[in-house]
């Protein structure tokens, strides 16, 4: 698989860890207890049959995580977009 | 039988070769296949399950048969192809899989006993006692079925790697692939063409790769490859093979298409061959399989065969041709060679002992006529090598004019062309895919010993559908993976159960290709180069004092400084009592450091750290802890407050990459408001921990004036930047890991190995010592520090007895499910000190703790010993363990029980800070 980071180019798959699913938020009451919010936000992760947001970083390269858009079948991917870019507009 | 003329083999050049132990001759373009068959060697070896003799079947790497060990010693190479070695000076190979002899083969009794081999055998005959497997079945079978021996010695041959970018790969370099290289280089592409075979005519403009197979398809347009640089010569001067990952943007495939061998009886005797094959033998190496030979064929492409036989002198005794009428082009190419044609008619079977001496061919009115032969060329069609489109789950699809798979939905960027499209092969075919009444046992998978009476008891037996077939009667594994047998094996199961082939399923194909050295995979990335070293800036220092290293991670640490005749424990001991009673230093550069700077820097470290930092005053360094989401310890640390938005965090060794992982996922994700930057400057700073309560006056004759390092104006936990040895910049921390007055110094990391030696002469006068990571490792453990064994992923704040530094009063990664009622129960294990009651005794770390007096089983263990150390200071052996409600229960005895190492003695339960408790020394 190659990755297109927004910062270093089209790079394969071997500079890059997958971390998991973008479309999970971290809940913002501070995280006093331990609500199903937040156990929700930790465990709970779809494996959608199709297009899927997942956040990777790219470890061997300039360090920046990024949000994913790849079909989960056919591993084909739509878009790359930086992490900070996809925080700061949610 | 070498031919008089004619081929591509260099005649000037002759080649010595041997073959079990007999020494024969060949031509510079042999293969030892060829090479073989010149020399009239039909038979090569035994078959898998059966042991019947076996010989050459194609000419390509579909060869399930001429599987032979090539190379002596360490670089013995098992179930290499025949077809594809090729021949070198001195080349060594011995046939496979046969006692005592090729010839006289003890265990070709096996095929006597068939009816115990038939499809499904190991799960029917070997079914009980189950004790026998060990004992008796699985090595019988081990040693009567198998292939080749490995060499059992580590691969002695080098190999490399090598990343490509082209606009189009072209995969095969016959007619179709040149054609489509040559014109997407005049297109103006970047064209990479890989071929399996010998280097041909080079085409200008295209990098072309021959004895290059590419064996995989992978997401994103990257294939990999396996190009043989010096498997045809007598010796590597250099790598042997050199792995390849090719990103291109398209890809050309023209892989061609395999031939599909006819079923019928003794299909599988020595001199019974693909047609293509034997016109390949002919037309590339002069080499004939005989002089006497008969077609069977049910298509008219391999027509084209009877003229060339014809035409270099060999008799061709008949042509078979199953297909009810036969076709004009086969009855006019028999007129013309004057052979016998028996359309309508089959090969019953062949017969021979070792090789084959005759067919018996049932004719169109069922008469059964014997023809004398020495070998058979068989032609059942061709089926397109589709393997590589399948790797990203294409599936194949049946083209019923052609009777074969052709390539379905494709990999992105991948077209197919040529005889792998399914073009220009199978012409007129009427499918025959077993003959009725065979003769003798029918193969269709020679590789594998599986028959078509096999494929028709699977069905029997219930397991039709294509991927049960597989299983029970091992249709299509092993080194081959079926190319000459899978559609043969397909179709006979269709036939059995009265549906059509593309009902019955379809086969799909993995990588590899062909089968390819992990050697190759693995480059040079093994042994020492499996991952790289990091040594640390006074390393070559240590090794001038004799240290013992050890791999923590990547680093190489210094573990002890031995003396002569001290063992690790003995100079581990005296490197401890030296701290604790003068001065010692200990290189600590391995520890993480991130240099963290920006207007929000401190609110970075509330967000990640559980304690608090807004209120650490510039010139001040804190304890710091991190947590995971989900509430478990994730790595402790320092942080010094250099100025006022600048600090610099310090990471346990082993974590330090993934604590800056962590803080760019916190930052760039969960915080991104936050304005800061930080930047890992490990590599950067070379740092020396300087420990024992003379290192003060040790320090002092270091540091620049007017630096005051008095406990008064650089108390513990201070921090600040400095000036030491007349100019050179450095920063001083004071941070104790040991438990006494003890400082970190930094220096740009270049001149790491001159502050050791700085330290050395200026530490002299007070006995001052070199410690390594044994001697840390015993010290931290006499002050109680949680390390390593006790971050082990698995222990929560509470555990380790820092539930005070969980902050009440801001948010931070791990906060809420920290407080999950079950991570904060009490009877959770917590970290204790564990102080033998019999002085004398041993502790052992993974040792379970258990109350005494109770039957050590698993529903009363109760903790574990994480850490142990032979304390010099207390003169015994101690431990930090976590227990259930351990602090709780200071004073108790409790039972360390190690079944492991027969270890079950007493322990008493105490606080886990042994040495200075009150931290006087700490203060000093």
């Amino acid at each position: 698989m190659r990755i297109k980071c927004p910062y270093c180019g089209e790079r394969g798959l071997e500079e890059f860890l997958y971390h998991g699913d973008a479309t999970v938020a971290r809940p913002r009451d501070g995280g006093v207890v331990a609500t199903e919010e937040w156990t929700d936000y930790v465990y709970l992760r779809e494996n959608p049959n199709g297009t899927h947001r997942e956040l990777w970083y790219h470890g061997a390269g300039c360090h920046a995580w990024l949000v994913v858009t790849r079909d989960l079948r056919s591993h084909e991917i739509f878009g790359v977009e930086a992490a900070r870019d996809v925080a700061l507009a949610r | 039988m070498r031919l008089a003329s004619g081929g591509v083999i260099d005649r000037t050049k002759i080649l010595n070769f041997r073959f079990d132990g007999k020494t024969y001759q060949g031509f510079a373009g042999d293969t030892l296949a060829s090479a073989l068959l010149a020399n009239d060697v039909k038979l090569v070896g035994r078959s898998f399950k059966y042991h019947r003799p076996r010989g050459v079947l194609s000419a390509g790497s579909e060869e399930p048969n001429a599987l032979v060990e090539l190379r002596a010693g360490a670089h013995r190479e098992p179930n290499t192809r025949a077809t594809v070695a090729e021949l070198y000076e001195g080349l060594e190979a011995r046939s496979q899989n046969r006692f005592p002899s090729l010839k006289f083969d003890f265990l070709a009794v096996n095929g006597l006993l068939a009816p115990v081999f038939a499809a499904g055998f190991y799960y029917k005959t070997f079914m009980w006692p189950a004790s026998f497997w060990e004992k008796l079945y699985e090595p019988m079978i081990r040693r009567a079925a198998g292939l080749g021996r490995n060499a059992g010695l580590p691969d002695p041959d080098v190999y490399e790697k090598s990343i490509a970018f082209c606009d189009v790969l072209v995969i095969g370099g016959g007619a179709a692939g040149r054609a489509a290289a040559a014109e997407a280089c005049r297109a103006g592409g970047r064209v990479i063409l890989a071929d399996e075979n010998a280097p041909g005519a080079d085409i200008e403009g295209v990098v072309y790769l021959p004895r290059s197979t590419v064996f995989g398809v992978y997401d994103g347009g990257t294939y990999g490859a396996v190009e043989r640089l010096a498997d045809h010569l007598p010796a590597a001067k250099g790598p042997r093979q050199r792995f390849w990952k090719i990103v291109a943007k398209r890809c050309i495939l023209a892989s061609g298409a395999i031939e599909r061998p006819m079923v019928f009886g003794n299909n599988d005797l020595p001199g019974v061959m693909l047609a293509g094959a034997v016109e390949k033998y002919i037309f590339g190496y002069a080499v004939s399989p005989g002089r006497n030979g008969v077609i069977f064929l049910n298509n008219d492409d391999a027509a084209s065969l009877i003229p060339i036989l014809n035409g270099s002198g060999i008799n061709l005794a008949g042509i078979v041709d199953s297909r009810p009428k036969s076709s004009p082009l086969v009855r006019e190419a028999a007129l013309e060679a004057s052979t016998p044609l028996f359309a309508g008619s089959v090969i019953r079977q062949a017969l021979g002992g070792l090789s084959v001496a005759g067919v018996e061919i049932t004719t169109s009115r069922g008469q059964n006529i014997k023809l004398d032969c020495d070998f058979v060329a068989m032609s059942g069609g061709w089926n397109p090598a589709v393997h590589l489109t399948s790797h990203l789950d294409g599936k194949p699809v049946w083209d019923e004019k052609i009777a074969a798979f052709v390539p379905g939905a494709l990999p992105p960027g991948m077209e197919v062309v040529g005889a792998a499209a399914g073009l220009g092969i199978n012409a007129n075919i009427v499918p025959l895919w077993s003959v009725k009444n065979a003769g003798a046992k029918a193969f269709v998978d020679f590789q594998n010993d599986v028959t078509a009476a096999d494929i028709r008891l699977a069905k029997q037996e219930g397991f039709a559908a294509v991927e049960h077939l597989k299983r029970y009667t091992t249709l299509g594994m092993a080194t081959d993976q079926g190319k000459t047998a899978n559609v043969n094996g397909l179709a006979l199961m269709a036939e059995a159960t009265g549906k059509t082939v593309p009902e019955t399923g379809t086969t799909r194909f993995r990588p590899p290709y062909t089968p390819v050295a992990i050697g190759a995979l693995a480059g040079p990335h093994r042994g020492k180069n499996f991952k790289p070293t990091r040594r640390t800036p006074t390393h070559d220092w240590a090794a001038g004092l004799g240290a013992v290293f050890v791999e923590t991670g990547l680093w190489l640490r210094a573990q002890y400084f031995p003396q002569s005749g001290e063992d690790w424990l003995a100079a581990a001991s005296r490197e401890v009592n030296a701290v604790r009673n003068g001065v010692g230093i200990c290189d600590v550069t391995t520890l993480g450091k991130i240099d963290i700077q920006g207007p929000d820097a401190a609110r970075f470290l509330e967000s990640v750290y559980t304690n608090s930092w807004v209120n650490l005053p510039v010139g001040r360094a804190r304890y710091g802890l991190m947590l995971r989401e989900d509430g478990f310890v994730m790595d402790d640390g320092t942080t010094a407050r250099l100025a006022d938005n600048h600090y610099v965090m310090t990471t346990t060794t082993a974590n330090a990459a993934k604590v800056f992982q962590h803080l760019e996922f916190c930052h760039q994700w969960l915080w991104p408001e936050l304005d800061v930057c930080f930047c890992s400057v490990t590599d950067q700073w070379a740092q020396i921990a300087v420990a024992g309560p003379r290192a003060r006056d040790t320090l002092a004759k270091l540091v620049d004036a007017p630096f005051d390092i008095s406990n008064a104006a650089f108390p513990y936990m201070a921090a600040g930047a400095l000036s030491i040895c007349g100019g050179t910049p450095a920063r001083l921390f004071r941070l104790s890991f040991s438990g006494d007055l003890a400082y970190e110094v930094a220096v740009p990391a270049r001149y790491g190995a001159a502050l050791a030696r700085a330290l050395m002469e200026a530490g002299a006068e007070f006995g001052i010592t070199p410690y390594g990571t044994e001697a840390l490792g015993v010290m931290r453990i006499e002050k109680g520090h949680p390390a390593g064994a006790e971050l082990n992923g698995q222990t929560t704040a509470h555990d380790l007895g820092l539930a005070k530094l969980l902050s009440k009063k801001k948010d931070f990664v791990g906060r809420a499910l920290a407080t999950r009622e079950a991570l904060t129960d009490p009877a959770r294990p917590t970290l204790i000190g564990l102080k033998l009651v019999n002085a004398g005794d041993r502790l052992r770390a993974g040792a379970h703790l258990l109350p005494q007096n109770v039957p050590a089983v698993a529903a009363n263990d109760q903790g574990f010993v994480t850490s142990v150390a032979f304390s010099p200071t207390l003169g015994q052996w101690i431990g930090l363990g976590l227990l259930q409600n351990g602090p709780a229960r200071l004073g108790e005895i409790v039972r360390v029980y190690d079944p492991v190492r027969n270890g079950d003695t007493l322990a008493e339960v105490v606080s886990p800070v042994f040495v200075d408790p009150e931290g006087v020394r700490l203060h000093a």
